[in-house]
C-alpha cells in the first residue's frame, strides 16, 4: 500500500507544476465565489445574515469535487503513463490498491484546499470554521461521497477502458444540480427534489446553509448524509470489484494504455 | 528438474471468439522456453493468464506448485514480467521507480537490491535520471530491474529485446542467460526474433490460432522441418494449415 502512495508522493513532490495546479484551481474558484458572496450579500435579504454560505458551500464542494477527480486522476495517471499492467502484477490485493488511492486522493485535495481555505479570512473576512465541530462531519461526509465516486468511476475504467475517462470528469457535473450546492432543495421541481433526496450532497449542503443562516444543528441531516454515503460506498466496493473480475474475464488489464 | 510453471489445458474464450483452445506446457527450473507464434496466435493471452490478468476459460495454472486460481497474490510474490507495451512511470526517477516497485513486491532491503541490480545490469549513472527521459536500451534495461527487484521465480518476457541496437539486445541476452544459471529460474520468452530464441531456448512452442502447434528444441525443429534456420521454420508453420503436428 505504501508503495502506491509513494509512487504518487514522488510523483507531485518532483513536479512543481503538478502541486501549482493542486492549488490554482481551488484557490480561483474561492476568489471568485467570495466576490460573488460580496455581491450577493449586498444585493439580497437570504443571505444578509450570512455573507459566508455561498463561500462555505463553494469551499464544501470544491473539497468534493477535489477528492472525486483526485481519485480518478490516480487511477488515470496509470493508464495514461503504461503502467497499469505493472500495478495489476504488483502482489496488491484489490483492497490494498484502493486503500492507498483513497488516502492519496485526501492528500492531494487537502494540498489544493489548505491554501484556498486560509485565503478567505484576509479576503473575505469569513472562516469555515464557523461551522463548528459540525465541519467535520460534513467534510468527511464529503470525503467519502467524493471517493466513492472516484471508486465508480475507475470500475468504469477497469471494465470499459480508457474510453471512459470522459464520464471521469463529467460525474459531479452531473450530480452538481441534485446536489443542491447554492440553493436551497424547494428551488428544484419536485421530480428533481425526490432525486436529490437519494444523494447524500443535499443533505450536507442544506445543513450547511442551516448552521451559518439560522444557528442550529439538524442532526438528522448528518445522518441521512452518512447513510446514504454508506449505502453508495458500498455499491461503489462491489461494482469495482465486479468490474474487476469482468476485466479479467473479457480482457481488459492487459496493455491498458493511451 | 522440478517444473516451476505447469499449464494443463487452459483455454480462453471472448464470447465466440477462440483465442485459446485448450494448451498444455511446463517450464522446468533453469529453462527458458519459447514461446514463438504469428500475431494474434494467442501468446499474449496465455501470458495474461500466466500473469492473473486473464480468467482462463477452462484449464488450470500451477506456479511453484500453487494453483494460480485462489492464490493470485501469494503467487505474483514469484512472477514478474516485461513488455515492451508496458511502462514504468515516465516522471519519476530510476531509482524512485525500483523503490516504488521494491515497496509494491515488500523486499526488506531495497536499498541493497536496487544497488546489486544497478551494478549487474549497468544502471549505476541512472539511478537519478528522469526514467522517461532515457534512451529504449536504458528503459529496457530499468523495466528488467524492476522485472527482477522481487527475485522471481518465473520470469515472463514479453519481446524484451525489441527496439533494442544490437549491443544492447546482446548485453539483455547474455544478462538473462547467466542470470537463470544463477538463480535457477524458469523464463517464458516470447519474441519474433528466431535469432534470440535459438540462442536462448533449448525448447520452444510453435502457437498458432490459439493452439500449439509444433514443438520441440529449436535444432530439431529446424532438421524436422527440413530448413536453413527456425526464422525459416516459422515462416512454413505460419503459412500452413494446422496439421502439421
Amino acid at each position: 500500500m505504501y508503495g502506491l502512495f509513494l509512487r504518487h508522493f514522488y510523483l507531485i513532490t518532483r513536479s512543481f507544476p503538478r502541486v501549482l495546479d493542486l492549488v490554482y484551481w481551488p484557490t480561483i474558484q474561492i476568489t471568485l465565489w467570495g466576490f460573488i458572496s460580496n455581491f450577493f450579500a449586498t444585493h439580497t435579504t437570504y443571505y444578509n445574515n450570512a455573507v459566508g454560505v455561498i463561500l462555505t458551500c463553494a469551499i464544501l464542494y470544491d473539497f468534493l469535487f477535489r477528492t472525486s477527480i483526485g481519485f480518478n486522476m490516480l487511477f488515470l495517471e496509470e493508464i495514461w503513463s503504461r503502467n497499469f499492467t505493472n500495478l495489476f502484477i504488483a502482489p496488491m490485493k484489490i483492497g490494498e490498491i484502493l486503500t492507498s488511492l483513497v488516502a492519496t486522493a485526501l492528500i492531494r485535495a487537502l494540498i489544493g484546499l489548505i491554501p484556498a481555505v486560509l485565503l478567505t479570512s484576509p479576503l473575505f473576512g469569513i472562516s469555515i470554521l464557523d461551522l463548528g465541530i459540525f465541519l467535520f462531519f460534513l467534510f468527511l461526509s464529503l470525503y467519502l461521497f467524493g471517493i466513492t465516486l472516484g471508486i465508480l468511476v475507475s470500475a468504469g475504467l477497469l471494465r470499459y477502458g480508457p474510453s471512459f475517462e470522459n464520464i471521469a470528469w463529467s460525474t459531479m457535473f452531473l450530480l452538481a444540480p441534485f446536489g443542491c450546492i447554492y440553493y436551497p432543495i424547494e428551488i428544484l421541481p419536485e421530480v428533481f427534489q425526490k432525486i436529490a433526496y437519494l444523494l447524500p450532497l443535499v443533505y450536507i449542503f442544506e445543513e450547511a446553509r442551516n448552521i451559518l443562516i439560522n444557528q442550529t444543528v439538524d442532526i438528522q441531516n448528518i445522518y441521512y448524509a452518512f447513510l446514504w454515503n454508506g449505502v453508495y460506498f458500498v455499491l461503489s466496493i462491489v461494482l469495482f470489484y465486479y468490474s474487476f473480475n469482468v476485466a479479467k474475464n473479457k480482457g481488459t488489464l492487459i496493455n491498458m494504455g493511451e | 528438474m522440478k517444473n516451476l510453471v505447469e499449464v494443463k489445458n487452459i483455454k480462453k474464450y471472448y464470447g465466440k471468439n477462440e483465442a485459446v483452445k485448450g494448451i498444455s506446457f511446463n517450464i522446468k527450473e533453469d529453462e527458458i522456453l519459447g514461446l514463438l507464434g504469428p500475431n494474434g496466435s494467442g501468446k499474449t493471452t496465455t501470458i495474461g493468464m500466466l500473469l492473473g490478468l486473464l480468467k482462463p476459460t477452462s484449464g488450470e495454472i500451477l506456479i511453484n506448485g500453487q494453483k494460480l486460481e485462489g492464490n493470485r497474490i501469494e503467487i505474483l510474490e514469484q512472477i514478474n514480467f516485461i513488455s515492451p507495451y508496458i511502462e514504468l512511470p515516465k516522471k519519476l526517477t530510476v531509482k524512485q521507480n525500483l523503490t516504488v516497485y521494491g515497496k509494491l513486491y515488500k523486499i526488506n532491503n531495497i536499498n541493497e537490491r536496487i544497488e546489486f541490480l544497478s551494478e549487474k545490469l549497468r544502471l549505476e549513472d541512472l539511478l537519478n535520471s528522469i526514467t522517461g527521459e532515457l534512451s529504449s536500451g536504458q528503459k529496457n534495461r530499468v523495466s528488467l530491474a524492476k522485472a527482477l527487484i522481487n527475485e522471481p521465480k518465473v520470469l515472463l518476457l514479453d519481446e524484451p529485446t525489441a527496439s533494442l541496437d544490437p549491443e544492447v539486445g546482446d548485453f539483455v541476452r547474455s544478462f538473462l542467460e547467466d542470470y537463470k544459471k544463477e538463480k535457477k529460474i524458469s523464463i517464458l520468452l516470447a519474441s519474433h526474433n528466431m535469432n534470440e530464441v535459438t540462442r536462448l531456448c533449448k525448447s520452444i512452442l510453435m502457437m498458432k490460432d490459439g493452439i500449439i502447434i509444433d514443438e520441440g528444441n529449436p535444432k530439431e525443429l529446424i532438421n524436422k522441418h527440413g530448413r536453413k534456420n527456425l526464422e525459416e521454420v516459422f515462416l512454413k508453420l505460419s503459412r500452413s494449415k494446422n496439421e502439421l503436428n
